[in-house]
């Protein structure tokens, strides 16, 4: 038994005596803790679709700050400011409806940033990078970054939380509230696009809705109060980084796609299992 | 007393669809009006305009500064799965006065609690709102629209999806909360009230002013003035039969004739039941 316990002990420090792993380590649990927090909003509001677009959108910032050598984030910020207000002011006239408005800026925009991109030597790597993650490409600078505007993004959560929960569950109250609910609309879009930019290095673009969505999704069938749902969600999304990364280093797998494999897998696992809700329950 | 809303000529429509026309309405401070008309008929539009959701396309609309308002909505349009307790519903409606806290102080939870025991659902405060009856529910969001102390409420069908007891014990409190602090003697008006509804004799038995909508205002007085076979009939499009007995207004649609035919196999001498001579 001692024996057993000296090889799992073992196998979990090994990857540790790498830096780069620990970063990719820490990097992955604080993003698995963000996502899903700021997710547990896309999920109940229905907006997944506002969600990937934001993340697509932002990539001609990311390469405009690549090309100029500024941090990416600084890049991608931007964008995601510049995309959620202009989704808000392009569908709040009414003429056209939210999701097309979503549609054309999304796809024009990443057109954009993989043209910009495409101009660049280094086209296919820094694409995949992009895309994908380059969760073992994290440094020291990255990971403070990530963790102070983490820090701003669960702060503001926690500030706003009973406005959120307003106009999230009942946007009409909000209003004969007189709550500040265009302010409100745009600061939980701008919190979204800068958790987008916090997973940028660990999940990539075209896999950060993963995080956002499927441990929220998993957490709403183990719980009916938003704070725990809030908190289930986030330690799903921590273990599937912390995991993720692990798996990553032995299977020899790109790290991104381990995280949300990982997601994904406790998703399935709390579908069909979650007491009294899950798929198998309802069966027997 | 100045009229907390005034409605001069106004007209909305989405597109060049229109859906109210040359609307001229006042809601009074204490006022119980309930909106009546058929599907379609610019209700919960009228509802919208009032509550500042929406602008007139035309005409004129002025609201009192600061009228403190809340709403309690359709059940229908409510998201159930929302994860979310009773008691967190109810404080929802205090969200501006509570203070930086994300959680809400012991006050305001008993605060919450002692609205949810007026209203006979105290013990459900800890219960997920999907697990609540009809009833309960219309209660539970009453709960939210009270804890705000409002001047105006506004109620969008508030007895529909809602059993037979629990709409009279809404129509009860409503009628209660409009009269209530007149009748203390504080030489105020009560709260003014409006709702819309389907429930025709509900509302003429509580409410004291009707307003028959159908894209135009049809009708408004007393549910006596309003329910009237002409302007039903009107409003609806089609017969209604109005039975007054005991200052009691009661409104029936007509019965099909195939309906007694197959509950009364002889034919009755001189007609249908209800129709004799």
């Amino acid at each position: 038994m001692a024996k057993k316990g000296v090889v799992i002990i073992n196998w979990l420090l090994e990857p540790l005596q790498y830096g780069f792993v620990t970063r990719a380590l820490l990097a992955a649990v604080i993003v698995g803790i963000v996502c899903p927090v700021v997710g547990t909003y896309i999920v109940l509001r229905g907006m997944a679709f506002l969600g990937d677009a934001l993340a697509h959108t932002i990539l001609p910032g990311v390469v405009a700050a690549y090309l100029l050598g500024w941090p990416l984030a600084v890049g991608a910020l931007i964008m995601g400011v510049v995309t959620a207000v202009g989704i808000g002011a392009l569908s709040a006239r009414g003429r056209i409806k939210e999701d097309t408005a979503i549609g054309v800026i999304f796809a024009g925009l990443f057109a954009l940033g993989v043209a910009m991109l495409s101009a660049t030597g280094s086209y296919t790597v820094d694409l995949a990078h992009f895309l994908f993650g380059n969760l073992l490409g994290v440094t020291t600078a990255d990971l403070w970054l990530t963790a102070v505007l983490s820090f701003i993004v669960l702060a503001t959560v926690a500030l706003f939380f009973k406005e959120f929960l307003v106009i999230t569950f009942d946007p009409v109250l909000a209003r004969t509230l007189r709550l500040p609910t265009t302010f409100l609309r745009y600061l939980l879009l701008i919190l979204l696009a800068v958790t987008i930019v916090i997973s940028l290095q660990v999940v990539g673009i075209a896999l950060v809705m993963a995080l956002l969505v499927t441990p929220a999704a998993a957490a709403s069938m183990l719980t009916q109060r938003m704070a725990p749902l809030m908190g289930v969600a986030a330690a799903i999304g921590a273990f599937s980084g912390a995991v993720g990364v692990y798996l990553s280093f032995y299977l020899d797998i790109a790290s991104g796609p381990a995280v949300v494999l990982v997601a994904t897998a406790v998703f399935i696992i709390v579908y069909l299992l979650a007491p009294g809700r899950g798929v198998v329950w309802q069966h027997v | 007393m100045r009229p907390l809303i005034e409605l001069q000529n106004v007209t909305f429509g989405y597109g060049t669809t229109p859906v109210l026309q040359e609307i001229d309405l006042h809601l009074h401070p204490g006022q119980f009006m309930a909106l009546v008309g058929p599907s379609g008929a610019g209700k919960t539009t009228l509802l919208k305009l009032m509550l500042g959701l929406i602008r007139p396309s035309a005409g004129n609309l002025t609201r009192q500064s600061a009228l403190r308002l809340a709403y309690v909505p359709q059940l229908e349009t409510v998201d159930w799965n929302f994860p979310v307790t009773a008691e967190q519903v109810v404080l929802m409606g205090r969200t501006k006065q509570s203070g930086w806290r994300p959680w809400p102080s012991r006050a305001e939870r008993q605060h919450a609690r002692d609205i949810l025991e007026q209203l006979d659902v105290g013990n459900l405060a800890q219960r997920h709102i999907r697990d609540l009856s009809g009833g309960q529910q219309q209660r539970i969001f009453l709960a939210r629209a009270l804890i705000a102390e409002p001047e105006l409420l506004v109620l969008d069908e508030p007895t529909t999806g809602v059993d037979m007891r629990s709409a009279e014990d809404i129509f009860h409190w409503l009628a209660h909360l409009s009269t209530e602090r007149s009748r203390q003697g504080l030489n105020q008006a009560g709260m003014t009230i409006v709702l819309t509804t389907h429930d025709l004799n509900m509302a003429a038995a509580h409410a004291p002013w009707m307003v028959c909508l159908n894209q135009r205002i049809i009708a408004q007085g007393t549910p006596e003035e309003v329910l009237t076979e002409p302007i039903l009939s009107e409003a609806y499009q089609g017969e209604m039969m109005v039975i007054r007995q005991n200052g009691v207004v009661f409104v029936q649609q007509k019965p099909h004739p195939h309906t007694y035919k197959e509950l009364i196999p002889e034919p009755v001498v001189g007609g249908v039941p209800g129709h004799e001579q």
